[in-house]
């Protein structure tokens, strides 16, 4: 997608300035987003760099401490449950667990938003719901109950029941994770062509680089609690940032430490924990 | 010292009076929400049918054991005045009038009641509420509104077996076993129990222990922590709240019921 087209229409998500954390705690200050239709946008960083922070704040399951967080218009922080509902019902998650109905069969978890949101008949829900688990590889499975079913099947089983509303935003955190090589590939083919082939809005949140960057048209990395840099997978790569160089390349050294930082806290709990034990 | 014992005094007084009004909000929120037992009943029917598979067994069989006890006691304490025809009246009002509904919620609570608790604190761990949440989908309607009145409903039914089938346990040991007249087993019984003092009351209770049994059940696992630790601890308080109200609300409506 050239540059033009991709501002061609209003952004469906648009973080602006926003400063998300819990509590008191911030995660990631001062962030500015958008993410337009058709378009794919891979969000990367570090583990607890607060990407999946990020996709709640999108989805309004956490208010921005700072800011403002709009979906389709919508401030998300300031809208009726029942807008907020009403927003919901365009997008598609996809959880970093699966978050799967462990009561279900794969079948009854994919056609679980039909039979929730939709008038279909079930004649009409059998053929939709076959045609997204035949998308993922699943159709033959469609009669296993989830705990018969492998943790990277159970991925994918959570991937057709995000899509299987066509919604317009579609947000997937870790859809990689526990994936084979061949699910892997075949997975990020589907994002890429779902994302062409219904014009939605796609944020991927991940850590598998090499994939992301091949379907991604915009790339966001955080880290050290703000927005590092972004662009396209080009200019990402390209990027003369230390923080990105070093997790593009996967360096032990550079401004990304290891090990988790110092803290009050810490010391606090270590002076009491050491008078308990003497 | 004595400042921090004062604190520490008040937030053992406020944290439960603050407990009681979140409960009660939550309640009034079930309530909001109940239209969807109207417009899908087939989502509480499930629920009936779920929570009486899981209770009738031990509903039933708890029945016939308090029954036999009821016509073996009943009857070394009838027999010494000579009056054991009355047999039948003293199991049939024992346990339509009290025994019925509080051992009934007494082990709905722990059967039925934990069970639900645990599924919810289970569905809140495993993110699938806040997956349906994120669909769109109020996940109090669509969980805890038909788990609740699925209970309510499904209280009295298993009341009212625990009721007949303890009758039937009484009329074995009584008539059957010891060989007290048939006859006056249940004509007594016919005459004295009355439809609206005795059956309708005991029906009554159930449904005041359905509600308050349901209501901590869910309440519990709604609030439990997603943890396997949290939803432990909210299953065994959903056993210690939920009896302890059951048997406070019996003195209770008792009290007003048969009081005068």
């Amino acid at each position: 997608m050239t540059a033009e087209s991709r501002h061609s229409s209003p952004p469906v998500i648009r973080f602006a300035d926003v400063t998300l954390g819990y509590d008191t705690r911030v995660i990631l200050r001062d962030l500015n987003l958008e993410v337009y239709k058709g378009e794919v946008v891979a969000l990367i960083g570090g583990s607890g760099s607060g990407k999946t922070t990020l996709l709640r704040a999108a989805t309004g399951q956490i208010r921005a401490q700072k800011g403002t967080v709009t979906v389709f218009d919508h401030d998300v922080n300031r809208t009726t449950p029942q807008q907020l509902g009403a927003v919901r019902r365009r997008m598609g998650v996809l959880f970093q667990q699966g978050a799967l109905f462990t009561d279900l069969s794969v079948f009854g978890n994919v056609a679980f938003p039909l039979r929730e949101l939709s008038k279909d008949s079930e004649a009409v829900i059998l053929e939709k719901v076959l045609d997204k688990l035949d998308q993922v590889g699943l159709k033959r499975a469609a009669h296993l109950s989830v705990s018969e079913i492998s943790g990277g099947m159970a991925r994918r089983v959570a991937l057709a029941r995000a899509i299987v509303l066509e919604p317009e935003i579609i947000l997937f955190d870790e859809p990689f994770a526990g994936l084979d090589p061949i699910s892997l590939g075949m997975t990020a083919r589907l994002i890429r062509s779902l994302t062409d082939k219904l014009g939605c809005a796609t944020v991927l949140i991940t850590h598998d680089l090499e994939e992301s960057f091949l379907i991604a048209d915009q790339v966001y990395m955080v880290g050290d609690g703000s927005l590092v840099v972004s662009g396209t997978p080009d200019e990402v790569r390209q990027s003369d940032n230390s923080l990105a160089r070093q997790f593009l390349k996967g360096a032990s050294s550079g401004p990304v430490v290891f090990e988790y930082p110092p803290s009050d806290d810490f010391d606090r709990w270590l002076s009491r924990h050491r008078e308990g034990v003497k | 010292m004595i400042v921090n014992f004062i604190t520490a005094l008040g937030a053992r007084v406020t944290r439960p009076i603050l407990s009681l009004g979140i409960c009660f909000r939550f309640f009034l929120d079930i309530l909001a929400r109940s239209s969807v037992v109207f417009k899908r009943p087939r989502l509480v029917i499930e629920q009936i049918h779920f929570i009486g598979n899981y209770s009738l067994i031990i509903i039933a069989v708890s029945g016939l054991f308090v029954g036999f006890v009821l016509g073996l006691q009943g009857y070394y304490t009838l027999t010494r005045y000579g009056s054991e025809e009355a047999l039948g009246v003293m199991v049939a009002l024992g346990l339509v009038r009290e025994l019925g509904p509080v051992v009934t919620a007494l082990l709905f609570a722990g059967r039925a009641g934990t069970s639900i608790t645990a599924e919810i604190g289970l569905m809140k761990a495993g993110e699938q509420i806040a997956a349906i949440e994120v669909m769109g989908i109020n996940p109090l309607r669509r969980i805890v509104v038909p788990r609740f009145w699925g209970g309510v409903i499904a209280m009295p039914i298993l009341a009212l077996i625990f009721s007949a089938v303890g009758i039937i346990g009484g009329w074995l040991v009584a008539v059957v076993l010891i060989g007290v007249d048939g006859g006056s087993f249940w004509s007594q019984m016919q005459s004295a129990v009355d439809i609206r003092d005795d059956i309708l009351a005991g029906f009554i209770k159930s449904v005041v222990f359905g509600l308050a049994v349901m209501l901590v059940s869910v309440y519990e696992g709604w609030m439990s922590r997603p943890t396997p630790e949290g939803v432990a601890r909210a299953t065994t308080r959903t056993v210690v709240v939920s009896s302890l109200l059951v048997l406070a609300l019996d003195f209770l409506l008792t009290a007003v019921m048969f009081g005068g």
